[in-house]
């Protein structure tokens, strides 16, 4: 095996007291001291700071906006022409039989987009968005430069305290800020489901600009597990476990994210991988769906639990595909795919754990409300 | 008190062995979330599974460490598992237990013997 490569905060990371774990291919921090309960209602309640420096930043460029957003619109079933310049958009890498390969954050800074892909992905993105965009449109991957994530209420006055633009911002927008005389790329979204800011930053400045943020009582370093159970509590999908390539968009309950000028009847209709089995579904419906499940008991239930229709026999119905202890919710949360029949809000199932059926019910997502500043 | 290499500890107490897990074992647990415990009365064997534990990291058994009859549980831990966490050598014990074969204890660490063995 490679040898796991390093984010330039890690040198902090273990200055920090942090538990270092393999993470697609780096060795991160997946707690601090503090433990994964407490970071959690930090971020929560103040802000929270991550390292995501693992995750693939990418910009797209090419002869003017229009060339590099349509020829972006060929991998993505969104609306990317349309975006306005300083704007950010969630959205997926589809494939023939429109599944999903990725999920991504892409921005129009200027005349080009700015990717965010998962770290896992990174290398099969980065070669599908050559493959597919060369050399009319340039790709370049930022391979060393640094992401950090500052999410929670807080996240606000502290970056505002060092670039008052920052405080003007509302979700999904992009700008270029000075934090402290450091030039760096914000947007105002992430993964926790609260009001927040990734911070796209040069490697040589990184570790500075996270230890003046750290500096303020506000904010607390946080590691991915807190990350992990920060966004499934928000409802969001993590890519190889909610989603992947053999999960279509309508079925992840995603169908929000495909605007209606790519859709049967828009503008631009299609023309991305999997349009014809994407567009059939976006009209028939899915067998099955992503929802919430709210355990009823105290018991956790993890990836994998098979979901019942009845507490002694009936029929395998679904299966959990995230799952744990939601630490603002106070007891289990999870998300997982239930057969379409099964998917109404509030419908009584049971997930097995332990060759014990512990009831549990259809729940709406998110599981803590949203704190964006819209 | 007595340890175990499942990391957990034994105490005597009214002719009785009291269980629990150790500091070192809730640290590397991390945040307790839930305990299911054993019904009391039933008799068990060394190496049963008869606790399972789940942090906010994954979920864990807990292993008899003797044969014997479970005779009480401690069921303030399902209603605030964070216990673990906060005493695990001292209120968040998991059960007490009337042994069967005492001479299964002669293997067992003393604390000075369990420091080592964890390092």
């Amino acid at each position: 095996m490679d040898a796991l490569k390093h984010t330039p905060l890690y040198d902090l990371h273990v200055e920090l007291g942090a538990k270092m774990v393999p993470f697609a291919g780096y060795d991160m921090p997946v707690q601090y001291p503090m433990g994964v309960m407490k970071e959690h209602l930090h971020t929560r309640a103040a802000a929270g700071l991550f390292d995501v420096s693992h995750m693939g930043q990418v910009i797209l460029s090419g002869a003017d906006w229009e060339a590099v957003a349509r020829a972006f619109e060929t991998l993505v079933p969104m609306d990317v022409l349309g975006l306005e310049d300083g704007r950010q958009r969630y959205g997926f890498f589809t494939n023939e039989a429109g599944g999903i390969e990725d999920d991504l954050m892409f921005a129009r800074r200027g005349e080009d987009i700015l990717v965010v892909v998962n770290a896992a992905c990174k290398q099969a993105d980065i070669a599908r968005l050559k493959a597919a965009l060369e050399p009319d449109v340039r790709v370049t991957p930022l391979e060393d430069r640094a992401l950090i994530a500052l999410q929670g209420p807080g996240a606000e006055a502290v970056l505002a305290g060092l670039d008052a633009r920052a405080a003007a911002m509302r979700f999904m927008d992009v700008a270029d800020l000075e934090l402290g005389g450091t030039a760096v790329w914000a947007s105002r979204s992430g993964y926790t489901g609260e009001d927040g800011y990734e911070i796209s930053v040069a490697p040589g400045d990184a570790e500075a600009l996270v230890r003046a943020l750290l500096a303020q009582d506000a904010v607390e370093a946080i590691g991915l597990g807190a990350r992990d159970s920060l966004r499934l509590e928000a409802g969001l999908c993590l890519y190889g476990h909610d989603i992947d390539a053999a999960t279509n968009p309508v079925e992840a309950a995603l169908t929000w994210a495909i605007q209606k000028v790519r859709r049967q009847g828009g503008a631009r209709a299609g023309g991305f991988p999997g349009a014809a089995a994407i567009l059939a579904a976006l009209d028939s419906g899915a067998a099955r769906k992503r929802v919430g499940l709210l355990p009823e008991g105290r018991a956790p239930m993890r990836e994998g639990v098979v979901i019942y229709d009845a507490a002694e026999g009936g029929t395998a119905v679904g299966t959990v595909t995230s799952g744990g202890f939601g630490p603002t919710v106070g007891g289990p949360v999870a998300m997982g795919y239930v057969a379409a029949q099964a998917g109404a809000i509030g419908t009584s199932l049971w997930g097995e754990v332990r060759g014990k059926r512990l009831p549990l019910s259809v729940a709406k997502l998110p599981f803590v409300a949203a704190g964006f500043k819209r | 008190m007595k340890f175990t290499e499942e990391h957990e500890w034994l105490r005597e107490e009214d002719g009785e062995m009291v269980v629990g897990i150790t500091i070192h074992a809730a640290e590397q647990l991390g945040d307790v979330v839930f305990v299911e415990l054993p019904d009391e009365g039933i008799t068990v064997s060394k190496d049963d599974e008869v606790v399972v534990i789940e942090s906010v990291k994954a979920a864990s058994d807990i292993l008899a460490p003797v044969d014997g009859v479970i005779t009480e549980v401690n069921s303030a831990l399902t209603d605030n598992p964070g216990m673990v966490n906060d005493d695990p050598q001292g209120e968040a014990w998991f059960f007490k237990m009337k042994i069967s074969d005492p001479e299964q204890m002669a293997d067992f660490m003393d604390e000075a013997a369990y420091q080592k063995f964890i390092g």
